[in-house]
């Protein structure tokens, strides 16, 4: 994908512990260009959150990363703290999953929002404080100027995330990564932030990275998907076509175990049998291989590359794929 | 304080919330701000002055001459007791200050950078906490002289440790809290994220640790001024004046009494205040 805005490439995240070397994310590729939506999905472990830190260059002190980031034409993994700084924020902006803590509960809306704004942007007080209002207002929160005095713990978890989406869209960034936006927050509340989500990205055409366990999410919300397994991609596809067509027996699992209303009542939810590997032992073959029900043969033996299915977009990584047409 | 009840505040416009304070929030907010109000306006007072001693008028009972009577020397009680509060709030409310200010600073450094650094202060502190206090006291007072300075430098020195482990614990925990990653990834500088983020947040339990640092101190001071290492004589200060009612304890209690209750009283206002404070200034509580 040439003219990306963000470009992973090959990256790892090495976290030592005490039982030994975990590899958080495990040779990932990943690129998402301007004015696009990548949703990643997995479930809880997979390493998300870990590629996140690593594209931000967040990483806890002790983690190693290799590979390299490619942002904007420059690899963030070599830049200085400073102009790190300034490119976060300024460039790439996150939100994170519990809007009850990514806010500083001591500082009211205003202050949060002003001082971010004042942090990158040359503005004066009544300037911050006029952009703040407007903010606020963007992102569908009643009678904003009142809000500004208020504390967050006044605002409810949806009134909340919305002001994390403010402080983080109040610098305009390129790039805005929301991980597991709507986790915390209640069905009803989920769809409004993620339709907020979406508008903004439309309107200011900004590249964004939508992180999630729910593939109900990254449904016509993404231009691609990239599914995670034990800190490796095992499949990517623009999301048409991973909808339409999925090989990995991983998203189907995925996908399977997503409630659905049309069932009868009491049946039970079909879940993923088993628990992901242990990251500080890795497996030799297919990481998804000991809870998969077409794990046959050379599967626990060999890891299966990431191969193009019909067009070079689609990716998998395995070897007894969902047969076409076969269907789930 | 079991008596403060904390009514969940009403959602209206306005972000001013009331809460119920109680009576003894009222009662010791009553006293401090007599007690201050007398040790800051002594001289204006009409008050027999607390060094002049009286031969004939010694041990004095209560009289309108003497209000609360006169010591072993014959000096006015009252006008001690109120003048060796200006001593005591002045060590008690200076010491804690100095210790708030250098062992807060340290600790949240330590807490945010980790590492050495923090290895460092931890370990210093550790030393200093080994250290008898009392040795600590005699050795200044042998070499720098007795005098309310020093007094207060000693006490505040010894209160380091203390604070900087308050505000450390307090950094460590709120370090890890989403809000801090947020800043960062929202291209915060150390220093922001330091006075910004952090500091109103270590603030509420410091701020809650001082009054009782006050505390602390007031009886801190009270016990080495009864050593004799605290105020150089003549000037009174409760825990010399209790020192100095000890020799009559049998024939005239209430000359080490009565500043032993002011103590209690000052000490009991701001404990309970200060509990007060920490309740009504923490936002969390309504959070959930």
């Amino acid at each position: 994908m040439s003219g990306a805005l963000l470009s992973v490439e090959n990256v790892m995240v090495d976290l030592p512990t005490p039982r030994g070397n975990l590899r958080a994310v495990d040779h990932v590729d990943l690129a998402v260009g301007a004015g696009r939506t990548l949703g990643i999905v997995g479930e809880s472990g997979c390493g998300k959150t870990m590629l996140s830190r690593a594209i931000l260059q967040l990483l806890p002190k002790k983690a190693k990363l290799s590979g390299r980031v490619m942002f904007d034409g420059q690899d963030l993994t070599g830049l200085s703290a400073e102009k790190l700084r300034k490119l976060r924020g300024r460039s790439l902006a996150v939100v994170f999953q519990d809007p009850m803590t990514s806010l500083n509960p001591v500082l009211t809306i205003g202050t949060q929002l002003i001082e971010t704004i004042q942090e990158h942007l040359e503005l004066d007080l009544a300037q911050a404080r006029q952009r703040s209002i407007e903010l606020l207002a963007a992102v569908g929160i009643p009678a904003p100027e009142q809000r500004l005095a208020q504390y967050p713990h006044q605002l409810s978890g949806g009134m909340r995330q919305r002001v994390a989406i403010a402080v983080a869209l109040s610098c305009e960034p390129q790039l805005l990564i929301a991980d597991e936006p709507t986790t915390a927050l209640d069905v009803t509340i989920q769809a409004q932030i993620l339709d907020l989500l979406a508008r903004e990205q439309q309107r200011r055409h900004m590249a964004m990275i939508i992180i999630t366990h729910d593939l109900g999410v990254v449904a016509g919300r993404t231009d691609e998907v990239a599914v995670m397994y034990a800190g490796r991609v095992v499949e990517r596809a623009p999301t048409p076509a991973l909808f339409k067509r999925m090989r990995m027996p991983y998203t189907e699992a995925l996908l399977a175990a997503l409630p659905k209303l049309d069932v009868a009542p009491h049946t039970p939810l079909p879940a993923i049998s088993g628990r992901p590997p242990d990251p500080t032992r890795p497996l030799k073959g297919c990481s998804f291989s000991p809870r998969c029900r077409y794990s046959a043969g050379r599967c626990t033996t060999e890891k299966p590359q990431l191969s193009p299915a019909e067009t070079q977009e689609h990716v998998y990584a395995c070897f007894h794929p969902i047969a076409a047409g076969a269907g789930a | 304080m079991a008596t403060l009840e904390l009514s969940l505040e009403e959602e209206g416009t306005t972000p001013v919330r009331r809460r119920q304070l109680g009576m003894l929030f009222w009662i010791a907010a009553g006293w401090m701000v007599l007690v201050f109000a007398v040790a800051i306006f002594a001289d204006l007072l009409p008050l027999p002055s607390p060094t002049d001693m009286d031969m004939l008028e010694r041990r004095a009972p209560i009289s309108a001459e003497h209000w609360l009577g006169t010591d072993g020397l014959g000096r006015d009680e009252l006008s001690r007791l109120i003048y060796g509060a200006r001593i005591s709030l002045i060590v008690g409310l200076c010491a804690p200050m100095i210790g708030v200010t250098i062992g807060g600073a340290l600790g949240m450094l330590a807490g945010y950078f980790r590492g050495r650094f923090e290895s460092f202060v931890v370990g210093s502190m550790d030393v200093l906490l080994a250290f008898p206090p009392l040795i600590l006291a005699l050795a200044v007072t042998a070499y720098l002289g007795q005098s309310i300075f020093n007094l207060t430098c000693i006490l505040g020195v010894l209160g380091i440790p203390a604070f900087m482990r308050v505000s450390r614990a307090a950094t460590l925990s709120l370090a890890r809290r989403e809000f801090v990653i947020a800043a960062q990834a929202l291209g915060a500088t150390h220093a922001r994220i330091l006075l910004r983020e952090l500091l109103p947040n270590v603030m509420l339990p410091l701020l809650a640790f001082f009054l009782l640092g006050v505390a602390v101190t007031i009886v801190v001071e009270g016990s080495l001024s009864f050593l004799g290492l605290g105020v150089p004589p003549p000037i009174s200060s409760w825990g010399s004046m209790i020192g100095e009612g000890r020799e009559s304890l049998d024939v005239a209690p209430m000359l080490a009494f009565i500043p032993a209750i002011a103590m209690f009283l000052t000490v009991l206002a701001f404990n309970l205040i200060g509990d007060t404070m920490r309740a009504l200034t923490d936002p969390r509580q309504g959070a959930l």
